[in-house]
């Protein structure tokens, strides 16, 4: 876990503390208790949170060595299997890290926001565990691409309150959410889903999240006696990819790789406020959104973007403040691939390895194919989520192309159903 | 600084339109509306696309002035256009203030600002933790900086916000967004009973839809009343009828006149000696 300072908002001159003032008195009590209970275990907090990851979430997930890819690229390629936690993605780590803080502190009810479904169904699942209230917000677009994510919020016991305003995605799912926040913040706490928001937020969930690179560390030096030449994971708000790179960060021989959604372009459309991608790292300026300074998708006035990826989940025009920072100190590459590379490699992976990835997962996959010979010999690869919750939209997405590696699925139509 | 000179006399009516709401021209009209009615301040808001702090009237607000083409160089020619003899705060969000201008950073915004007659900035995500560089620009450009006091600011922060406060303080009458309320929260008078040795005035918003709520927060020891949610929703409701600029303008004066009326009947009878 970090040593760093708790009281510390800033990466460089990223990060902050940018909300309304109704919020602060809740935002210093959540400082307060993540010094407390996560950096300095208070009362057993952390030796309960890592119990529960466990014991309820499945922890530690495998590092497997992927057989087919390594051959195909001729590189070791080692998969970080979060797809295998507890509701498939890495999101349960901070939601379960989140929802046990709360309820340390005292607080009453959960609310968050989620842009796939992921973070959603990992807070409804955690709150549920806990035995906590639950509100979700989700844009109404998500909601109609992310329908089983929504089931299984609503099986869990959890309210999914959509969002109508902009384009009904992430974005403003976490403005509404904050508003929500600021109602109703002397009982409840906002579990935020990824390396965004308000300090402590970006620093707290990392934590929860380095779990990952914790264990894939290990896991890697026990396989391989070494460290791997590469370390690839995709980002959308950055929670995976913070995750995933934490215990590498100090290895400066180890490439870290950030995998953007490259979307359809990374041209934008100033006229209509449209990025048609996700690639905030790769493309955007710096600014202030939802709490914090870092890197967004913005016009020349400062305006937001409408952002776009095939993966609701990387859907987003903002980015972590640390993944902005280690962008600008030149310790994380940031890379991004279109959406017809990312559902290409997802029914690579789904053929190759017998893994049907999170189409935010295939985004890493997709540059790992197309960039093999500049990742060195061996590469760990986070396989953030699993894709059964995108089938849909694969579907969908994928009789719109001419995917060679496309599965023929004819046998819809000579039944009378639908057909890829 | 001058912003407290609209307190001095009398309480205070201040307003709030987003500009540019439905349209440049008919907002031009409507702000002047306010000030026949008896604005003493009015707060202009410059429309952002992540309004977190407002409720859904003013978020729609802020939706249709962004449709019609606001931006920050039409919000300050809006400015010069209005014909008001009135002071003007500009209420907008930190990114739009922080990316304007050729550099980074609040100063080429707070220079322009100062430029065309506008006299405070309100900045609803901007606490005072983050505020320094914008403080630093409204000093030397002569501009107050108007701070939020919620229900939950307390302890260490009033303090903290007391020695960075100019013009007037903002009091939030309750938790939440911005939005007409049909009663006044009795967070109100908790929050002016926690400032009541804090010189400076003292305006509340949050909720105040009529003459009686204004009447009530003055007396119980406002200096003034913010208004914002229940002029925006004359505004919606004439655009949504398509009713004529000038009947729309109308309602927005009578509705002035109410709550500056309301706002001096829950004033002392005499005027309050001139505070420095």
């Amino acid at each position: 876990m970090s040593t760093d300072d708790a009281y510390d908002p800033k990466f460089g001159e990223y990060g902050g503390q940018y909300v309304p003032e109704a919020l602060m008195p809740a935002i210093e009590e959540l400082t307060d208790a993540y010094q407390r209970y996560v950096l300095e275990n208070e009362d057993g907090f952390m030796d309960e949170f890592r119990e529960r990851l466990a014991d309820f979430g499945g922890r530690p997930t495998p590092l497997q060595y992927a057989d087919q890819l390594s051959a195909r690229y001729d590189t070791d390629v080692y998969l970080k299997r979060e797809d295998l936690l507890h509701g498939g993605a890495h999101k349960l780590n901070n939601a379960l890290g989140q929802v046990l803080l709360a309820k340390y502190m005292g607080k009453e009810r959960i609310i968050a926001e989620t842009g796939a479904g992921q973070h959603g169904t990992a807070t409804a699942m955690a709150a549920a565990h806990l035995d906590m209230p639950c509100e979700i917000y989700m844009g109404e677009t998500d909601i109609a691409r992310q329908r089983p994510n929504v089931f299984r919020m609503r099986i869990n016991g959890s309210e999914v309150n959509p969002v109508t305003v902009g384009r009904g995605t992430l974005k403003e799912a976490i403005s509404e959410t904050m508003r929500d926040w600021a109602t109703t913040v002397e009982n409840t706490h906002y579990v935020i889903g990824s390396i965004v928001g308000p300090h402590p937020f970006p620093k707290m969930v990392r934590d929860f999240q380095a779990v990952i690179s914790e264990e894939a560390r290990e896991q890697v030096i026990e396989k391989t006696g070494g460290l791997p030449d590469s370390v690839l994971a995709c980002a959308g708000g950055g929670s995976n990819t913070m995750g995933t790179f934490a215990h590498f960060v100090d290895n400066t021989d180890v490439d870290l790789y950030a995998v953007e959604a490259g979307g359809s372009s990374l041209q934008v459309d100033e006229e209509e406020g449209v990025a048609p991608n996700s690639a905030t790292l790769s493309t955007g300026d710096e600014g202030v959104l939802h709490g914090a300074r870092t890197k967004l998708l913005q016009d020349s006035d400062g305006q937001i973007m409408e952002s776009h990826s095939v993966s609701s989940g990387l859907d987003y025009a903002g980015v972590g403040p640390e993944l902005a920072h280690l962008v600008d100190e030149d310790r994380v590459t940031p890379v991004n691939v279109d959406d017809d590379i990312a559902l290409e490699a997802f029914h690579r992976l789904s053929q190759d390895e017998g893994i049907i990835p999170a189409l935010e997962t295939a985004h890493a996959f997709g540059y790992l194919e197309e960039h093999h010979d500049e990742v060195g010999d061996s590469v760990i690869i986070n396989v953030s989520g699993r894709g059964d919750k995108d089938l849909e939209i694969a579907i969908e997405e994928t009789a719109k192309r001419d995917l060679d590696i496309a599965p023929d699925m004819s046998i819809f139509e000579r039944v009378g159903g639908g057909g890829l | 600084m001058g912003l407290e000179r609209a307190f001095a006399d009398e309480p205070a009516f201040v307003p709030y339109l987003a500009a540019g709401d439905p349209s440049y021209e008919a907002s031009l009209e409507y702000v002047e509306a306010l000030a026949r009615g008896g604005a003493d301040v009015i707060e202009l808001g410059l429309p952002f696309s992540e309004p977190i702090a407002e409720g859904k009237t003013i978020q729609n607000a802020i939706v249709r002035a962004l449709e019609a083409g606001m931006t920050p160089d039409r919000f300050f020619e809006f400015v010069e256009d209005l014909d008001v003899d009135v002071p003007l705060v500009c209420m907008t969000y930190y990114n739009l203030i922080y990316q304007y201008g050729e550099s980074e950073g609040p100063r080429p915004f707070v220079e322009k600002a100062a430029a065309v007659g506008i006299e405070g900035l309100v900045v609803p995500d901007l606490p005072g933790e983050e505020a320094g560089p914008l403080r630093t620009a409204c000093d030397e450009f002569g501009l107050d900086l108007v701070f939020i006091v919620a229900p939950t600011t307390r302890g260490d922060r009033l303090e903290r916000m007391l020695e960075q406060v100019s013009g007037y303080v903002y009091v939030q009458a309750r938790l939440g967004v911005t939005g007409a309320r049909e009663n006044v929260d009795d967070a109100t008078e908790e929050s002016l009973a926690r400032l009541s040795d804090w010189n400076v005035p003292k305006a509340v918003g949050f909720g105040i839809k009529t003459g009686d709520h204004a009447e009530r927060i003055v007396s119980a020891g406002a200096d003034g009343v913010i208004v914002g949610s229940a002029l925006v929703d004359i505004v919606a409701e004439g655009h949504e009828n398509g009713d004529a600029v000038g009947a729309v303008a109308d309602r927005l004066e009578a509705k002035a006149r109410e709550l500056k009326e309301g706002a001096l009947r829950g004033g002392p009878e005499q005027p309050q000696p001139e505070r420095t």
